[in-house]
């Protein structure tokens, strides 16, 4: 078992013809996920061959859930086109759409966030800006390499990329239940304390990685969180105790603001909460091992 | 980005909202035929984008063409906390009988937007936010919905604007949210938003932050982009669509992913405490790809920072496979060399996740002298700082 992506899930890419979107699905399929089919408007009735796997395009997400019963999107449109095609997913009342685009306007992130509110949150959005969610062994949705790690009994929710691969490749011996990508922008549709939270009543979940970096608070909530609903043991990781304030550091999200969102704070919060928080990765990884050790 | 009060203020004029007569001088003799053309009494004003420039000087009334002038050239060229002043702006003077905050901004936490409104402006709201946290009104703002006619009238109601600004105030709040939607802002801030003698309401100051990811939809913001200030190197990064940060240490990075490379910051910074306290030269994320191409580019540009004394390349081979990385760290040293670069700084390299070992495999194989392979993270950072120690 895992979080939100199993071996059950069907997965559909919206964005399926373009580069990222048909190189992702090729690497999707390989690694075992049940990907059935894509969304673009324009090429609507085609199909399109991955080594062998004929997919069928669809005009409108509605549609392929229709016709292949979908419950996962994987979202790789260019940013101008991002916001309609996640207000898409909404409307079709898909239950997971993971945006991998980098570069969507916060104004575009809002606006549909704030529509699946008001729709009642039918719909678990992941991104923008994030690489996605790997349930290595059952599934992997978005960009995450499938071969780091065997399936396991670790959960790891992060901010970054690289770094998620970093340390799911130090705790490969242990494996991973699912590791989700939140993702580095400043308004993201899923946070550490939904993914802490679902870690948390997973029963294939024994230890949780929690990987931040600078900008924002999400991380001093996630501590407040931790201190109150989590029992499972967690370790986190802070990147850019060295940033400098007022520069962004690649990620539109990791901004030191004035006082506000630096690595210190968020690290101390954490010990507070009980989390042991590691200075470096290897380190991280690390106290990991000495928690699925004991 | 960051806009300075001039193009803070000509945004302002342009959606509609009651600001002041100005302009924006680089010299005194432009300062002069401003303050001739606004007539009067005029303020000049340092544009820095810094606060507390009024404390540091940078903030003078002048009476007159020739006080103008006098004035602008004591700003100019000033240093306001590390910022030189290139620019001033001059505005006609206000006769101030109240001053009010007003900003909207970003909420990362409730992922919206939120309307900050004071009566007590003219100071920093911050500090107004822990004295007297019951003049500060805090209304989120649905992204969806916006501010409307109605939903300002609550803001103001609840900020408890004096009656007879009330409706003004209404009619600013709807055209600044409307500039800050229009304009793709992350934030845009008026304080002070003031009352002057014949009962108008003004913005008197004007702080505006853009959204950078909104570009593709505004071509006119590349305008707003102040070239004076950014680092050369930072400048050459850009042309090469690197994501580059200048930093002041000795020890270039390169990485991949802006998660890892802001983790190899700190690494090499903890490590540099061992090292005659060598700090990281800058940040360079090189991206997931990471092709021969790009990873010369990024070498060329963290080679050619003449404080950079070791360069640390860390790269996890995610999709990208490592042999692949190393073949384009030879390749982009050979493209060095035929390009006419001579490097003579060494390099450490780390390689690790998907084809590590044939990664490894290649740079052995090529026997570069400059280049040092170490396989952990912490190992190669305290490698790097130690030969930039050695190269100081």
């Amino acid at each position: 078992m895992a979080i939100w992506l199993t071996k059950d899930s069907k997965v559909i890419v919206q964005g399926i013809t373009g580069g990222e979107g048909s190189k992702h699905t090729k690497r999707m399929l390989a690694a075992g996920t049940q990907v059935v089919g894509g969304v673009n408007p324009r090429k609507a009735g085609t199909k399109v061959d991955f080594d062998g796997t004929e997919l069928p395009v669809f005009a409108t997400v509605a549609e392929a859930i229709k016709e292949t019963g979908a419950d996962v999107s994987v979202i790789f449109v260019p940013p101008a086109f991002t916001k309609a095609a996640v207000l898409e997913a909404i409307d079709a009342e898909i239950p997971l759409a993971i945006v991998i685009t980098e570069g969507v306007p916060v104004q575009d992130s809002a606006a549909f966030w704030s529509y699946n509110v008001s729709k009642g949150e039918k719909t678990r959005i992941i991104g923008p800006n994030c690489p996605g969610i790997a349930s290595p062994g059952a599934s992997n949705a978005g960009i995450i390499p499938a071969d780091i790690t065997p399936q396991g009994r670790i959960g790891l929710v992060s901010k970054s990329g690289t770094l998620t691969y970093q340390l799911m490749y130090e705790l490969r011996e242990f494996g991973f239940s699912t590791a989700v990508g939140i993702g580095g922008d400043p308004i993201i549709g899923t946070t550490h304390i939904d993914a802490l939270r679902a870690f948390q009543e997973d029963p294939d979940t024994d230890a949780i990685v929690m990987i931040g970096e600078i900008g924002g608070d999400a991380e001093e909530r996630a501590a407040e969180f931790i201190k109150e609903h989590v029992t499972k043991p967690v370790v986190g990781y802070i990147a850019g105790f060295t940033a400098p304030p007022g520069k962004t550091m690649g990620h539109a999200g990791a901004i030191i603001s004035g006082s506000a969102g630096t690595a210190d704070a968020k690290k101390s919060a954490l010990e507070a909460a009980g989390v042991k928080v590691g200075k470096t990765p290897s380190e991280t990884a690390q106290l990991m091992r000495e928690v699925m050790s004991s | 980005m960051d806009l300075f009060e001039y193009q803070g203020r000509d945004l302002f004029e342009r959606h509609g909202l009651p600001v002041l007569g100005g302009g924006v001088a680089e010299t005194p003799q432009e300062a002069r035929a401003i303050a001739e053309r606004l007539g009067g009494k005029v303020v000049v004003k340092a544009q820095v984008k810094v606060g507390g420039r009024g404390k540091a000087g940078g903030v003078k009334l002048a009476d007159g063409a020739d006080e103008a002038e006098a004035r602008a050239t004591d700003i100019l060229g000033m240093d306001i906390k590390g910022h030189t002043v290139h620019k001033v702006m001059l505005a006609e003077t206000a006769d101030i009988k109240e001053e009010y905050y007003f900003s909207y901004l970003l909420d990362r936490a409730n992922r919206t937007f939120l309307c900050i409104a004071s009566v007590a402006g003219g100071m920093e709201i911050e500090t107004v936010a822990e004295t007297d946290p019951e003049r500060v009104a805090k209304v989120a703002i649905d992204a969806s919905k916006g501010v409307d006619e109605a939903k300002a009238r609550e803001i103001v109601t609840l900020a408890k604007f004096p009656a007879d600004v009330a409706d003004q105030v209404v009619d600013i709040a709807v055209k600044l949210w409307q500039a800050f939607v229009a304009e793709d802002a992350l934030l845009v801030e008026v304080n002070p938003l003031a009352k002057v003698g014949d009962g108008r309401v003004l913005a008197l100051d004007a702080k505006v932050t853009l959204d950078e990811n909104a570009g593709f939809r505004h071509p006119d913001h590349e305008a707003l982009e102040d070239k004076s200030a950014v680092d050369p190197i930072e400048q050459a990064a850009k042309a090469k669509n690197l994501n580059y940060v200048k930093l002041d240490g000795e020890v270039g990075i390169i990485g991949n992913g802006a998660g890892l490379v802001m983790s190899t910051l700190d690494v090499v910074a903890y490590a540099g405490e061992r090292h005659g306290n060598v700090k990281p030269a800058n940040f360079l994320d090189i991206g997931g790809g990471a092709s021969a191409q790009v990873m010369a580019n990024g070498l060329e540009i963290v080679l050619g920072d003449p404080a950079v004394k070791s360069v640390f390349v860390n790269v996890f081979g995610g999709i990208t496979a490592c042999d692949a990385v190393a073949n384009g760290i030879i390749q982009a040293l050979e493209l060095l060399a035929e390009r006419g670069e001579t490097v003579t700084k060494p390099l450490v390299v780390r390689l690790d996740g998907n084809n590590a070992e044939a990664g490894r495999a290649i740079l052995d194989g090529a026997n570069n002298p400059l280049v040092t392979r170490v396989d952990t993270m912490d190992g190669a950072a305290e490698k790097a700082a130690e030969l930039a120690a050695a190269g100081k």
